[in-house]
């Protein structure tokens, strides 16, 4: 890329990466060990990218979804479906290609349905999604009858445990994924036309974007991302967990989101961006785990760093930002 | 102007305010003198400062300068609830009462009588239905607000602006979703208040309501103080001249060379219309003409643009371009035929705010072209660095939000837009509005470069002078209807305000209902 | 008909459908135990849905009602068995503790004009992590006064049960409804609802209404969590995951408009006995497995927010209210 200005690098949140990852070495001197066995990477630094791989995928797909001044409240539980979906089929003996295929295309469907509601019924994002986020859960149920459904599939199961070049297959997936569908946004006007939706949807309609159609697209991408996180989890724990598995990891995949700096009212988005929010998100888990604290205290954690960026992008204090420097000037 | 001396002090009066609004002053020391029992018009086009006055009357803004009297004390209105107490209450064009509340909720909120903490709802049902009687309104107390027409949605506001407040009643545009026989509903309402000694300001753009209703006119324009006077002194075209700021003496403005040889027709509209909006028209469009279209604000300019653009399709009538028939539906289809649109309402449906000037410039080519077809970075700076130098837009970097830029800049981005997807037709509303004299210029400009070069344009209007200027022929819209159509040596400013002016045929109805 | 009827008249009749369907079934359903742990099981749920029913007519939402029930049973558990102190006094510092947090969230969803669901989404995050930060395990409460209001019932005739529990929420939902319908509060609940605009012109306090609204509903969610650890007779910080779905989804079933101005707090009382008749149904049945509890809620939800849709956009010729995203 030429004429990158370098200034772009230094942004906000990958100092916040920087500071948490600097914390945790602080913690945990042993942080940025990574050592290299059985043909693979390990380490605290590796073990971040891996357990942020879930929470990445889904806001790759959220990212999106956001950027359209929409939510989808319904990708955990559209995790859980896939998860169950990808089990089920291998424990009852269909290769790992068609098991996974299928899980995709649930995830897909279920994508293309809020996809329906919110772009052709017109029902607000939040409350379209609401549907499949109280029911998925009973849809993924239904689909393992109740129990954790084992696997002991190998092609399964490397997708979640196995490695590629050294590094874990959910990172390769991310990062495959984030390349692939930022060059697919950004290469094509796919990206142009979210923004523009997102950013004024009546003049985005007046020059002529198809702009429901494209809302179809985002909802679906979402719940594809969802899928192959879903496929995800379930492979790393050699089972599918209709209960937990995605749990609440919808709010985590907007709240990196929202850190990557899209903002929830749409318009300007980055997914690169919102996958460094997840691993910021991470990165935090795994320090408060280092250090001994309960893990629920990430809870804390989380809400705080909502509150801190709600206050940062407030109108207020953007007026006070406003004031301050008016007064700085009229000091000079 | 008569000023009180001793005599009876005007019951609401603004003297000399002002108000600015960064660098611009929206209002530039207006005198403003209401009394009790009259019913007073205030005119003006968008932009003139009615809304900015009105929202000091209100409280909704503070002027920087001058004063704001009730029977000639000065008060201070710090919020709309003071002007309440003040005793001045607003209704607004759009009803701004709760239509998913029952009508005596709307009337008392905040109000509302109770016993032992709770709301006496048969008392406050009875109380509305009394109070409803007066203004002529049999409907049930109980029943939603949502489920009465707009006009009997106005009347519970008016009942409920004049008993919160009881002295003055300001009427914004309450008309401007009326049909004939709501209005003169309305209006037998509004009598019987100026009777009950209320002092109320009518806003309207419809001149017929003007004439049928007010003692007195103030008109406005670009934020200052034209005239006040009684409508009795006045005509018609007295009025149109004053808001529209032409003197008919100058009339003698040349226009465009004329027509050319109807040959080459591009697209004909026939009997082309829909329902609420903009009635049947015939209007035949040819290359390398600029069709203006003239008509105040509400005469349903902007709503034949947008049937002729797809937005709100036409629901009966013809289109045919280069002889065939084509149905534009949407808007996407209109732009496939290669006619493009720049709104009225720059903010709130052109521009994308927060996206760079570039991408504002090549949305609707990129549109055209598809998701996959995309232009290259190097490929949209190509694009939007040509016309931004054509259309001399002013901008730090092609890279910077289009909502910094100023909004003559704007206007040129958006126009700029278009052009780049090779047009055949351009529909421009209001191009002109709210620009700088520079930005202005440069538009105009483009308008007769583009008719040279062969693009058929309609342009809506209130600039008088302008239109004469740029257009081959001119039509004159009124009451959603294309009234008139000026050609040759017909056109000039004056015959377009007699035009406008021009008492329609049936306002019998309305004239009717303002017996005192 | 008023429209805004019909979708409660929806939910009635459905209830009425479902509940004849299930005693053709299994006519123990019809016995006045059945109604009484009806009553009983689902009051936590009901007070919940109380508070969240004045949120959602105001056009808002409250995502952190099951973590501020979750949290209030740690608070009491580790007051009472910790720290022995009466449970009446822990109640009141629970429900003060509940008002300053849903004050807290209203000034902010108000002044800093953040969507209510990204506020109250940190308010989750913040009760929960709050609750596991008191401690991680379950913690019993073993009380006198506890085991004294957990028998404390009438006995209907037939053998049921009408539980204290059970009559404060019927009077939860008894003083819901005249505060809704009957006071100044409640017609300013509504006009916030309907446009913000115009009632900020009609003189509503829309900032204090704000508030009010926010603190209910976490008040409420208190009160739940105080009646959830009667019924489960201890504290743990991960109870009541997802009761903030199964309120919203009650409140919305109950005839609520999800997009504010239309509701009424009984229709709730209706949604929240037919959630309840649906796992009743289920556990009756024995072979159809929990899942389909959220299943059928899942299809019930979908069908209102589609009836809404119909009914409210057929009667709004602007469609503004669509419009917001």
């Amino acid at each position: 890329m030429k004429g990158f200005p370098l200034s772009r690098l230094v942004n906000p949140q990958l100092i916040a990466l920087i500071g948490v990852l600097a914390l945790n070495w602080l913690l945990f001197p042993g942080f940025f060990r990574v050592t290299w066995q059985d043909g693979r990477l390990f380490g605290s630094v590796i073990d971040v990218l891996n357990r942020g791989a879930p929470v990445a995928i889904l806001a790759i797909g959220m990212t999106a979804v956001i950027a359209t001044k929409g939510v989808d409240l319904s990708v955990g539980a559209v995790m859980a479906v896939s998860g169950a979906v990808a089990a089920t089929l291998v424990v009852s003996g269909y290769p790992m290609p068609v098991a996974v295929a299928a899980a995709l295309a649930v995830g897909l469907l279920c994508g293309i349905w809020n996809g329906i509601l919110v772009a052709l019924l017109d029902i607000q994002p939040i409350i379209a999604t609401l549907v499949l986020m109280v029911a998925g859960r009973g849809i993924a149920q239904l689909i393992t009858e109740g129990s954790i459904v084992t696997f002991n599939d190998p092609a399964l199961v490397f997708i979640g445990t196995g490695s590629l070049l050294g590094m874990p297959m959910p990172v390769v997936i991310a990062a495959a994924l984030l390349v692939l569908v930022t060059l697919g946004v950004r290469r094509t006007a796919i990206g142009l036309f979210i923004e523009a939706v997102g950013v004024n949807r009546s003049a985005a309609t007046l020059a002529g974007i198809k702009s429901r159609v494209l809302l179809m697209m985002v909802y679906a991408l979402s719940g594809l991302c969802a899928a192959i996180a879903g496929i995800i989890v379930a492979a790393d724990i050699r089972g599918a967990d209709a209960n937990n598995s995605g749990l609440w990891l919808e709010l985590d995949a907007i709240l990196a989101v929202v850190i990557g700096g899209t903002s929830l009212l749409g318009g300007r988005f980055s997914i690169p961006m919102s996958v460094l929010g997840a691993l910021i998100i991470q990165a935090m888990n795994t320090g408060i785990l280092v250090s001994g604290f309960p893990p629920e205290f990430n809870l804390v954690v989380k809400a705080g760093m909502i509150i801190a960026i709600l206050l940062i992008q407030s109108p207020l204090a953007a007026a006070l930002a406003a004031r301050l420097g008016r007064r700085r000037r009229a000091e000079k | 102007m008569t000023t009180v001396s001793g005599a009876e002090p005007f019951r609401l009066e603004a003297r000399g305010v002002s108000i600015r609004f960064g660098n611009h002053l929206a209002l530039d020391k207006v005198d403003f003198g209401l009394r009790a029992g009259e019913v007073h018009a205030l005119l003006g086009e968008n932009g003139a400062g009615k809304s900015t006055l009105i929202k000091i009357l209100t409280g909704a803004y503070q002027p920087t300068g001058g004063d704001v009297l009730m029977d000639g004390i000065p008060m201070r209105l710090a919020n709309p609830q003071d002007a309440q107490v003040h005793g001045i209450g607003t209704v607004y064009q759009e009803v701004n009462l709760l239509p998913n509340r029952p009508v005596a909720e709307n009337l008392f909120l905040g109000h509302q009588p109770t016993r032992f903490g709770l709301v006496d709802r048969r008392r406050m049902d009875r109380d509305a239905r009394d109070l409803l009687k007066r203004y002529g309104l049999e409907i049930d107390p109980g029943s939603e607000l949502g489920s009465h027409s707009v006009a009997v949605q106005q009347i519970v506001a008016i009942a409920r602006a004049v008993a919160l407040s009881g002295k003055v009643l300001i009427l914004d545009e309450p008309t401007a979703s009326l049909d004939r026989n709501e209005v003169l509903r309305l209006f037998e309402v509004i009598a019987g208040l100026k009777a009950r000694g209320l002092a109320i300001v009518f806003i309207t753009h419809f001149l017929d309501q003007v004439f049928a209703i007010a003692d007195r006119v103030t008109i406005l324009r670009n934020g200052r103080l034209v005239e006040t006077r009684g409508l009795d002194t006045l005509t018609r075209t007295d009025v149109v001249r004053m808001m529209l700021g032409k003197d008919i003496a100058f009339s003698g403005a040349t226009s465009v060379e004329t027509e050319r040889p109807a040959t080459d027709l591009l697209i004909s509209f026939k009997g082309y219309g829909r329902k609420r909006a903009v009635q049947p028209f015939d209007l035949d469009i040819h290359k390398g003409e600029v069709i203006g279209v003239a008509g105040l604000l509400g005469s349903g300019r902007t709503e034949m643009a947008r049937t002729m653009f797809g937005i709100d399709p036409a629901d009966e009538g013809t289109a045919e371009m280069n002889g065939k028939p084509v149905a534009i539906n949407d808007a996407r289809t209109a732009i496939g035929l290669g006619f493009g649109y720049c709104p009225e309402d720059r903010k709130a449906d052109g521009i994308f705010g927060d996206l760079s000037v570039r991408e504002n410039i090549v949305i609707a080519l990129q549109g055209k072209l598809g998701w996959f077809s995309a232009l290259t970075r190097d490929e949209q700076l190509e694009i939007a660095g040509k016309f931004g130098e054509a259309m001399d837009i002013r901008a730090a970097s092609l890279d910077m939000p289009i909502k910094l830029l100023s909004g003559g800049n704007q206007q040129k981005v958006i126009l700029s837009r278009w052009l780049a997807t090779d047009p055949a037709f351009l529909i421009l509303d209001e191009p002109t509005r709210g620009i700088d004299v520079g930005a202005h210029a440069e538009i105009v400009r483009t308008i007769n470069r583009l008719r040279e070069d062969g693009l058929a344009l309609v342009v809506i209007s209130s600039e008088l002078d302008e239109v004469v200027a740029y257009s081959n022929r001119i039509v004159v819209m009124r009451d959603r209807k294309l009234v008139a159509e000026l050609r040759g040596d017909n056109i000039s400013p004056g015959v377009i305000v007699q035009a406008i002016a021009t008492h329609d045929a049936a306002p019998d109805a309305i004239t009717e209902g303002t017996a005192p | 008909m008023r429209k805004s009827l019909r979708p409660l008249a929806a939910t009635v009749l459905i209830f009425i459908v479902a509940y004849g369907l299930a005693i053709a079934n299994f006519p123990m359903m019809a016995s006045t135990r059945v109604l009484g742990n009806f009553l009983t099981d689902n009051a936590y749920l009901g007070i919940a849905a109380v508070g969240m029913t004045f949120v959602i007519i105001s056009g808002g939402i409250d995502l952190s009602v099951g973590a501020v029930i979750g949290f209030t049973g740690v608070l009491l558990a580790a007051l009472i068995t910790w720290f022995g102190i009466h449970p009446l006094v822990a109640f009141v510092v629970a429900l003060g503790l509940a008002a300053l947090f849903g004050a807290a969230m209203g000034l902010a969803i108000h002044y800093l004009e953040v969507p209510p669901f990204i506020v109250t989404l940190a308010g989750m995050f913040l009760a929960r992590g709050a609750a596991a930060v008191i401690t991680q395990d379950s913690v019993p409460i073993n009380h006198e006064f506890y085991s004294f209001i957990a028998q404390l019932y009438f006995k209907l005739p037939g053998g049921g049960r009408l539980t204290f529990l059970g009559l404060l929420m019927v009077a939860i939902f008894i003083i819901g409804a005249i505060v809704a319908h009957r006071t100044r509060f409640g017609s300013y609940v509504y006009a916030l609802g309907g446009n913000t605009t115009s009632a900020s012109l009609m003189g509503v306090p829309v900032a204090r209404t704000t508030v009010s609204i926010y603190v209910l509903s976490s008040v409420l969610a208190a009160l739940a969590g105080i009646v959830f650890s009667f019924y489960t007779g201890a504290g743990q910080p991960l109870a009541a995951v997802g009761v903030e779905l199964d309120a919203i989804s009650a409140v919305v079933i109950g005839g609520t408009l999800l997009t504010g101005g239309y509701g009424f707090v009984l229709g709730t009382f209706v949604g929240v006995m037919l959630l309840g008749l649906v796992q009743t149904y289920i556990i009756f049945d024995g072979t159809l497995s929990s899942w389909w509890t959220k299943i059928v809620i899942g299809a019930l939800l979908f069908l209102f927010i589609v009836l809404q849709r119909l009914v409210f956009a057929a009667s709004a010729p602007g469609g503004k209210s669509s419009e917001k995203a």
